[in-house]
């Protein structure tokens, strides 16, 4: 059992591995922050839309019809930034055989035993998963979102989509609400360094060696022979 | 209630009966619509914009006598023309005075979000309560009439109020006040229900409407709004009034299971993490070993 009785490595790194390494741009992390804040603002105004035992939020924002007015219009600029987002970032996130053996062996990653997985390219299998999920996730809720907002646009022959739009967008509210959590999670506590380099846009070595030792041989020009 | 504390139901030392025990006091009001003594005339329509305080909007005219395709932000009720040509061929002109049915079960109250913003009275009306609607327009996919409008001025939604103004003052609704030719009612429901139904009754094996009957459907528990149909058994016909009307099955669907899966899960999600955090702690960056550093 496990991983907490483990001795590591002595971590001894030196200025070498210090050293700092780009990873995001600055336009990459003002739009990463852009979505991160609208989708905030959808996530806190839909949660008090969601349950009255949640109703309080809205009063954070500006009260319940502030809150509904500009949920929408959130919901807009978020699908703008994950427009960027993919124009940024698809090109990284096709998911190849390595990723596959590592979603085979992701219990490793979740006990921490990172060195028992193939090396990971600029981003892993889970980043990836989390970037189609929320690609797919945010077309799905702008256009049931435009359902909602235009309700009575949708003529009473076609009410169904009403219906069908009302239960689209909170599943898949609620699907996006479990990715951010793990996404809030993995980048602010679990993985040290990882905040730090969507604020600065840098990353150490020793950091790209740890986490994404393709992405971190593709960049330093470091390669093993038998890579 | 305040009406108990004037009600007696003893009397100390009292020979004889008690006055006004045992009276059998009936909360629930009720509109009928005979939509067979309607000739159409629209006063209903006037009546309401005039109580309500709505000026006379613009009219659409689509090759029928109705005002507009349905009923609006500020245009509460509006009666609804069929030209319908029954079995024999000859016509009939149906003419359906649609409003908001103050359902028993109302589907508007079910999707509504915002607290107090949607009331239901124990005399069974409906009411919308403006000053604390937030606009979001979920009572709309709610409602199974097509009854509540926004209204893009305000960013609220309105719809009758069955004169909830009048009603608790003593005074029918205003549209029930101007109807001239008596095909509006109000009471108590069951004097209503009792009412249409011996309508019905009378159209049935005087009038020969062999299907006519009362519409007061049960898939919302019951309306307080009901209607005295000529052929009960295709209600459609009457500015398409529903058949089976009940709560959208996406909305039960919404507002129950997925909301407490989804409240559990989230919560179960953040727990999750949490314990996740304690069990295995942060994720550190390593030395790179001396093969993979070298001059840079």
């Amino acid at each position: 059992m496990s991983t907490t009785d483990t001795v590591r490595r002595p971590r001894t790194t030196t200025d070498f591995d210090e050293e700092l390494i780009p990873r995001y741009t600055f336009v990459e992390r003002v739009n990463h922050w852009f979505g991160a804040v609208t989708y905030s603002y959808c996530l806190i105004t839909g949660l008090a839309f969601w349950t009255p035992y949640l109703f309080w939020l809205a009063a954070i924002v500006g009260g319940g019809p502030t809150a509904r007015f500009w949920h929408p219009w959130f919901g807009l600029f978020f699908t703008v930034s994950q427009f960027f987002m993919f124009l940024h970032w698809a090109g990284d996130m096709e998911v190849d055989h390595d990723d596959r053996v590592w979603a085979d062996n992701i219990e490793a990653y979740i006990n921490n035993e990172d060195d028992k997985l193939p090396p990971v390219g600029r981003f892993n299998w889970g980043q990836k998963i989390y970037f189609w999920a929320m690609v797919g996730s945010t077309i799905l809720l702008v256009l049931s979102g435009f359902v909602l907002w235009y309700v009575e646009a949708v003529p009473w022959s076609f009410h169904i989509l009403r219906y069908v739009a009302i239960l689209i967008h909170a599943s898949v509210a609620l699907v996006t609400i479990g990715l951010f959590l793990i996404h809030v999670y993995m980048s602010t506590l679990l993985e040290e360094g990882s905040f730090a380099s969507m604020v600065y846009g840098t990353v150490t070595r020793a950091w790209a060696w740890t986490f994404h030792r393709k992405w971190y041989y593709e960049v330093t020009g470091k390669s093993r022979t038998k890579q | 209630m305040s009406q108990a504390s004037t009600e007696i139901i003893r009397i100390s030392g009292h020979t004889g009966t008690v006055p006004g025990a045992g009276l059998n006091r009936e909360f629930q009001v009720c509109k009928l619509v005979d939509t067979t003594t309607c000739i159409g005339c629209k006063a209903c329509e006037v009546a309401c914009l005039e109580w309500n305080g709505y000026t006379f909007s613009e009219t659409t005219f689509d090759n029928s006598y109705q005002t507009m395709p349905e009923t609006a932000w500020n245009y509460w009720n509006l009666i609804k023309f069929n030209e319908h040509e029954r079995d024999d061929g000859s016509m009939m002109l149906l003419m359906r005075k649609d409003q908001c049915m103050h359902c028993e079960e109302p589907g508007c109250l079910e999707a509504c979000p915002a607290d107090g913003a949607i009331v239901q009275y124990a005399n069974g009306i409906v009411d919308f309560q403006e000053a604390h609607c937030i606009g979001c327009g979920y009572c709309v996919t709610g409602c199974p009439f097509n009854i509540p409008k926004f209204s893009p001025e305000a960013h609220k939604v309105f719809k009758c109020t069955l004169c909830n103004d009048r009603v608790s003052v003593g005074l029918e609704p205003a549209c029930i006040k101007t109807c001239p030719t008596g095909c509006l009612h109000f009471g108590t429901k069951n004097e209503m229900k009792e009412l249409a139904e011996a309508r019905a009754e009378q159209l049935r094996t005087v009038s020969g409407f062999a299907d006519a009957g009362v519409y007061d459907p049960t898939g919302v528990g019951g309306t307080h709004v009901i209607y005295v149909l000529h052929d009960a058994k295709n209600p459609e016909l009457y500015g398409g009034l529903p058949k089976d009307p009940h709560i959208p099955y996406s909305v039960w669907l919404w507002k129950k299971p997925l909301k407490w899966l989804g409240n559990l899960a989230m919560i179960g999600g953040i727990v999750g993490l949490a314990l996740h955090y304690l069990r295995v702690g942060p994720k550190k960056e390593e030395p790179i070993p001396p093969e993979d550093r070298g001059p840079s």
